[in-house]
């Protein structure tokens, strides 16, 4: 398996579209959309992420091993998360 | 695939069979390291998500003193080193090593920029008493202690943070001096690349830090 | 017969004897080697930590607190589990037989990286190191667990220093748990499948994945924790609105899991000597391979019954109840499968096998005692009384501590190049036996009865369990002395072992022992299934080297050409 060498311009175009999702991260957060403000803003956090994992760190055209690897990373946390919140969310009057 | 009593490949560790296992083994040793990274800041975004769920207008009336302005040029800083990084493992992949030089020592420069815009808001925050447990004083609105709880969280997750862009400038610099010592080829450049995921990651925390901990409070006019 | 194609005459040059002296030793980089150095250490500190427990023991003799004073004995406990835990039981096995054994068992010349590898026991040892100053300071006395906010506001122990020196040693976890996992996707030998690889890989595999998912967490806690104790910024602090169950949730998340750390390993020696010391193919193969792993995902989802009557939601208590009981179905699994394995096996009664004999008893009792406790009601009534103590030391004495000593034994030809004494090890088998049960069967009585753990005094009435318990732990420790005097005896005056002086399965046993520093004089091809035995004329296999090698028809490596 030769290493696959991402182009020069795809690192640009997501450099570009980093860029602008950050403007937008910012430009919405100056409006008060109520609880919609916490789901943009992570939304597009996330989005960011996916786009610097996939291409950045080249996951894109890495082994399926390597996707198991990052999946298995980000679903732990989930757990980490989803039972600790299973305490906190139906402990009633928080 | 090559017995271990031939003439090794340059870059070749005796205990591997090829380059290829070696990179393999290189890549995956580095994202299994950057699980280890994923639930140690888990741990930190778990406290945050719970104490801001709980205290939700303390912690923006507490952000809304954070700088935000200067947390937006820090995450342009960081974007734009994560694209040098790249360009540098790029660099590095087609043997060029004069332009991976280069953009690795762009790459440091950028870190250490967002290192001192770091310290100038460190410092504001000094001046600002509201570094907890040091003077903490808080003359705004919210109660004080939830604030506080705000701004340990901030300093924890900021600080950690900064503290492995310190360890990735202190890699980049290792590997500006292999660089120049040509050690790298377009066979054998795995630590550029692993390298790279670990920056990148580094990049990807703040992705997250910056609207969680600076934005909260933007929309509200102070 | 590929035998011919493989020399595996006592060997004149092995990885003991490649180089001499201390800097050889302090900065090799062979997996064999940094095995030995964790040996050593880990030895040390369980000594250490039984020092602790005779400590303990000898103040619970009488129902008054009258040998040491409360404070004293809060460090006791302390000390007991934090050295127990971090220092022995979590490195013991992987860092030891592991380290040794992965690269042979899978046909490799060494780990993926063996600097890290290096890097981990020197981690391993400044931890270590940090906390015996600590000890000496005078020690910790807020349980192992430093449960807040006694921890962080009250305590007058060395906290900080017990801390770092835990956040230190944790890295040493984390190296080793990242070069297993990838050694075992990268380094098997060709023809080396996935369903081929010992059972006490995949027992590994499983463990390294709980050292990479878990160990950063009490990383980020034991942080918080310090950060808390000097600035009391209020993280776990109900007065400055933090929550001292927040603590509980990040400690447990991570020191559940670490109990499975604990056993996983264990488990997987067990495998290698049932199969081997009865001469069969392990009872479903892939359900118990597959049953480690299952044991790993979801030992991280089950913390929550550490804190049943913490005011964690009794929602969420049913959720993680109910998760606890799922997780013993793969420990069942196991258990059945050994089990079955034994059935019309031809077994051999040596000291491994005795010791997997006990490891299977105690930890179905100890495994059924965990059952109760994750029951919500019985739980409210037996928490933090010694059913829980004598339920986790069943699992992790009688266990953990009976599989490393099987490993150890069974291994120790391969390691040292020695037979140790049979006659004394199956005495000091039977010794620890005897001890154990004395030492902790009753103990499941007084906490049923209600007896508090981690309490210096106690009710008259339960003086009898207490000192039947006592002169258990003492037999114990006769039976843990014994082992440690004869083995090291057996490094210098034991008979030199063959390459496989068991007649046993598996690549370890086809090179010489000890082995060269590189393993295998060739990397070997696996043609051949798990646990493929063949029969063969019935020989006494145990000690010295009454058979000959060319005798036995053992699916053989083939050399690469």
């Amino acid at each position: 398996m030769s290493e696959h060498i991402v182009s020069r311009k795809i690192y640009f175009a997501i450099f570009g579209a980093l860029m602008v999702l950050t403007l937008i991260t910012v430009l919405v957060a100056r409006v008060d959309l109520g609880v919609l403000n916490n789901i943009v803003a992570l939304t597009i956090a996330v989005l960011k992420a996916t786009l610097v994992v996939l291409y950045f760190m080249h996951v894109r055209y890495s082994s399926r091993l390597t996707w198991v690897f990052v999946i298995a990373g980000l679903f732990w946390l989930g757990i980490l998360i989803a039972l600790t919140l299973s305490d906190y969310l139906t402990r009633g009057g928080l | 695939m090559a017995d271990s009593h031939t003439a090794s490949q340059y870059g070749l560790a005796h205990h591997f069979e090829s380059m290829e296992q070696q990179r393999e083994a290189g890549t995956l040793g580095m994202w299994a390291f950057l699980i280890t990274e994923i639930m140690f800041f888990g741990g930190l975004f778990l406290a945050y998500l719970l104490y801001r769920s709980m205290y939700p207008n303390d912690f923006a009336a507490a952000s809304s003193h954070l700088n935000w302005p200067l947390g937006f040029v820090n995450t342009i800083v960081l974007i734009c080193s994560s694209l040098t990084m790249a360009l540098a493992v790029y660099y590095s992949q087609i043997g060029k090593k004069r332009l991976l030089l280069l953009f690795l020592a762009i790459t440091v420069l950028l870190g250490l920029t967002f290192l001192v815009i770091k310290a100038f808001e460190y410092y504001d925050k000094y001046t600002d008493h509201l570094i907890p447990g040091f003077l903490f004083d808080w003359e705004g609105p919210g109660n004080p202690q939830r604030v506080q709880m705000f701004y340990w969280i901030y300093f924890a997750m900021t600080g950690i943070h900064a503290l492995h862009m310190i360890i990735g400038i202190g890699i980049m610099l290792v590997l500006i001096y292999m660089a120049s010592r040509n050690r790298f080829t377009p066979e054998y450049h795995s630590p550029v690349e692993i390298s790279g995921l670990y920056w990148h990651f580094v990049d990807i925390v703040w992705i997250f830090l910056f609207p969680l901990l600076y934005l909260i409070g933007a929309h509200e006019a102070h | 017969m590929g035998t011919e194609a493989l020399e595996i005459a006592p060997p004149r040059t092995h990885y003991i004897n490649v180089a001499y002296g201390v800097k050889s030793w302090l900065l090799t980089v062979d997996h064999k080697r940094i095995a030995l150095l964790y040996l050593a250490s880990v030895t040390l500190f369980f000594f250490l930590g039984g020092a602790f427990a005779v400590g303990i023991r000898l103040e619970l003799l009488t129902p008054q607190g009258d040998f040491v004073q409360a404070e004293s004995y809060n460090r006791l406990f302390t000390m007991h589990g934090i050295v127990m835990v971090f220092f022995f039981l979590i490195p013991a096995i992987p860092a030891t037989l592991g380290n040794f054994l992965v690269p042979l068992m899978i046909g490799a010349k060494d780990l993926a990286f063996p600097k890290l590898n290096l890097l981990s026991w020197y981690v391993y040892t400044i931890g270590a190191l940090l906390t015996v100053v600590a000890i000496i300071m005078g020690g910790v006395d807020t349980g192992w667990t430093f449960y807040t906010p006694f921890s962080t506001n009250y305590s007058n122990g060395n906290v900080l220093l017990v801390g770092i020196g835990v956040f230190i040693t944790g890295f040493s976890s984390i190296l080793t748990g990242l070069n297993f996992i990838v050694t075992i996707h990268t380094m098997r030998a060709p023809g080396m499948t996935w369903f081929r690889l010992p059972l006490f890989i995949w027992s590994h595999y499983a463990t390294s994945m709980i050292f990479i998912l878990g160990t950063p967490v009490i990383a980020i806690t034991v942080l918080l924790l310090a950060l808390e104790r000097i600035a009391h910024v209020g993280i776990f602090d109900p007065q400055l609105g933090g929550d001292p169950v927040l603590f509980q949730h990040l400690f447990w998340f991570y020191s559940h899991p670490a109990v499975y750390i604990m056993v996983l390993p264990a488990m997987g020696v067990i495998s290698e000597l049932v199969a081997n010391m009865s001469r069969k193919n392990i009872f479903g193969y892939k359900f118990v391979a597959f049953a480690s792993i299952a044991i790993a995902v979801f030992g991280f989802l089950v913390w929550g019954h550490h804190l049943f009557v913490s005011t964690q939601s009794i929602y969420a208590g049913m959720i993680f109840s109910i998760l606890s009981y799922a997780v013993a179905i793969p420990s069942a699994v196991k258990t059945f499968n050994w089990t079955a394995t034994l059935y019309r096996g031809s077994i051999s009664y040596n000291t491994p096998m005795l010791y997997a004999f006990g490891f299977i008893g105690f930890f179905i009792i100890g495994g059924m005692t965990g059952l109760f406790l994750a029951a919500l009601g019985v739980d409210v009534h037996v928490h933090d009384t010694y059913f829980v103590v004598a339920h986790f030391h069943y699992i992790m004495v009688g266990g953990t501590i009976m599989g490393y000593l099987g490993g150890l034994h069974y291994w120790w030809p391969k390691i040292t190049g020695r037979m140790y004494p049979e006659g004394w090890a199956r005495f000091a088998a039977l010794v620890v036996f005897v001890g154990f049960n004395l030492t902790f069967f009753p103990q499941f009585l007084l906490g049923y009865m209600g007896m508090p753990r981690r309490y210096y005094a106690y009710p008259d009435e339960f003086q009898v369990l207490n000192v039947m318990s006592t002169a258990g732990a003492s037999i114990l420790g006769v039976g843990y002395l014994i082992p440690m005097i004869y083995l090291i005896w057996s490094m210098r005056y034991g008979p030199h072992a063959p390459a496989n002086p068991w007649g046993a399965f598996g690549l370890e046993w086809m090179t010489s022992s000890p082995p060269p520093t590189e393993n295998f004089p060739e990397t070997p091809v696996v043609t051949w299934e798990a646990y493929e035995f063949r029969p063969y004329e019935e020989t006494e296999v145990v000690g010295g080297s009454g058979v000959e090698e060319a005798d036995i028809p053992e699916p053989g490596p083939r050399t690469r050409h």
